[in-house]
């Protein structure tokens, strides 16, 4: 495990490094060439290419989470309320950040994976001897990929954890529909719906993509080290993703009234 | 070249030289892989950088292509300090050489013929102009039938001749070869061997050639390439005398050990090279 951890300066460096590729990756985002076909091919391997897992996630999500909360509601004699805590737990946390993680999964350690074979059989350097900016050809397309994606992601993400919820509340605990989707949509405000929707998967995705590029990026070493950097590039993005939730948390309830 | 003098009359001033490398120092990390390098490229010359595995060969290369930058001492191309250019110079100036990397280094996801076109889809070439570029130089190297394939189906002697006419395909003055026939058979080297000649004789492209296997470096100091009637002749000299513009660079750990035509070379008594060239 001594090899996982770098030392201090090694940290501070790497960290140095990320945040300069973001800020390149982001400059370059808005100037020509635009490899608008190279977009849209990661847009769909992001997008559609995630669809199925996320449905899967969301949609189990919802139902635990409705078996689990209505058990604890009766007790309180508030089973009208399991939409909104259903609603809420999805939009604000789960939605966002599972959605999350499970792009990461996906989707970060295969871009990873893609660089970091690109780096050691040298097609990144024949790419910048032929005079193109592997920054703008490989990073830029994936960046806005992942930050347009993501909040698409995670909108049917908690649509399908409703619908999960409903299941389980209709079919199971032998609710009424009406009012479990009441109880739902009455308990998200504007709030809920720009933070969870929007602006988390934003910068998630954003997280995803930057991660696992320079993940992939900076691989040395051989296909061993493909791997070394594939597993890098979930475990930190995932990291870094539970941890700015809390963060992004804090300042959107600060926000709301 | 000629610049205007003090008094107003000109005079000729010899032109920069294509590549050049000035005193450089290269680690990584804290090894130390070049050593005070310097190295010069003239239009019209040929180069053939000799050197065990690890003796920073690739490096040097890299090194004159902007890929990697000196910890110290200067790399010019075209008399312009890459220390010194923007990006956007290093990017005008990168497509004037051409490479071929030790294994290739062709793009797996992209057919042959998007791998040669790769160049001129990027600079926004209008298609007709691509399809009839990608065709000569395919041609040229050998390997038409092969455009619509992907680089997992060819061997390892296409894929180097795909790698070169990628690189050929924005017509450069300077081609750098990176140990262009590693683990290939003899006729399939000798088959880019002829190429490179060709390239160097028939269309007057300089270079930069590098080898750790003698018999390429020889061939290629002792050979050259005629067209007549357009039909390409290869001629041996007798091999006693390398040929004018041909000169051999040796590198050993990092420093440069030898510099000049194959002549001097068989005749070193430096037990290094004695023992390289045995
Ligand atoms: N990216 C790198 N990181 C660390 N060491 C490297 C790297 N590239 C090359 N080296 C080391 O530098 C030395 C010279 O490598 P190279 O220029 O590839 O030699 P050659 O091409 O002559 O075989 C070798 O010892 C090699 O291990
Ligand atoms: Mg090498």
């Amino acid at each position: 495990m001594a090899g996982m951890l770098p030392s201090p300066k090694a940290a501070v460096l790497e960290v140095q490094e990320t945040a300069l590729l973001a800020f390149r990756a982001f400059r370059r985002a808005f100037r020509k060439p635009f490899y608008i076909r190279d977009i849209l091919t990661q847009m769909d391997h992001v997008g559609v290419g995630s669809l199925t897992i996320i449905m899967l996630t969301g949609f189990f999500t919802g139902a635990v989470l409705t078996l689990q909360s209505a058990s604890e509601m009766s007790r309180f004699g508030a089973v009208g309320l399991t939409g909104t805590l259903v609603a809420v737990s999805l939009v604000r946390e789960l939605g966002p950040v599972l959605g999350a993680l499970m792009v990461a999964g996906r989707v970060g350690s295969g871009m990873a994976s893609e660089l970091g074979s690109m780096i050691v059989t040298e097609q990144v350097n024949a790419m910048r001897a032929l005079g193109t900016d592997p920054i703008k050809k490989l990073v830029v397309p994936r960046l806005l990929a992942t930050v347009s994606m993501q909040p698409l992601l995670t909108v049917v993400a908690c649509s399908m954890g409703i619908i999960g919820g409903l299941a389980v509340a209709v079919g199971i605990l032998r609710t009424s529909p009406d009012l479990y989707l009441n109880s739902a949509w009455n308990g998200l405000d504007y709030y809920d719906i720009t933070g969870g929707l929007l602006v988390k998967p934003v910068f998630f995705g954003a997280v995803v993509a930057v991660v696992s590029c320079r993940c992939g990026m900076r691989t040395e070493g051989g296909t061993r080290g493909v791997g070394r950097s594939t597993t890098q590039a979930v475990v930190v993005s995932s990291l870094l993703i539970l941890v700015s939730d809390y963060f992004l948390t804090q300042l959107i309830l600060e926000y709301s009234p | 070249m000629s610049r205007a003098n003090g008094d107003g009359s000109r005079v000729r001033v010899a032109p920069a030289p294509l590549i050049e490398l000035r005193n450089v120092t290269k680690y990584y990390g804290d090894v130390r892989v070049l050593d005070g390098v310097s190295f010069a490229l003239h239009e019209g010359q040929t180069k053939i950088v000799l050197g065990g595995s690890g003796s920073g060969k690739s490096t040097m290369l890299k090194l004159m292509m902007g890929l990697e930058t000196p910890d110290s001492g200067q790399v010019l191309i075209e008399g312009v300090d890459l220390g010194r250019a923007g990006e956007r110079q290093l990017m005008r100036l990168r497509p004037r050489i051409g490479m071929v990397f030790q294994e290739s280094a062709l793009f797996d996801s992209l057919s042959v013929f998007e791998n040669v076109a790769f160049r001129l889809s990027e600079v926004g070439t209008d298609e007709d102009t691509i399809r009839d570029r990608v065709r000569e130089v395919l041609g040229f190297v050998g390997l038409e039938d092969a455009i619509d394939k992907m680089p997992a189906e060819l061997s390892g002697g296409m894929k180097r001749r795909v790698a070169l006419a990628r690189a050929l395909v924005s017509r450069p003055a300077v081609m750098l070869y990176d140990e262009p026939t590693a683990g290939l058979d003899p006729i399939t080297s000798r088959r880019i061997n002829e190429l490179i000649i060709r390239l160097r004789d028939v269309r007057g492209v300089s270079g930069v050639f590098v080898t750790h296997r003698l018999r390429d470096a020889f061939t290629l100091a002792s050979e050259i390439a005629v067209e007549s009637g357009g039909r390409v002749r290869f001629i041996r000299e007798d091999g006693t005398f390398c040929l004018p513009h041909t000169r051999f660079v040796m590198l050993r750990n990092g420093r440069t050990i030898f510099e000049g035509p194959d002549e001097v070379l068989r005749r070193s008594d430096d037990a290094y090279i004695r023992q390289f060239i045995a």
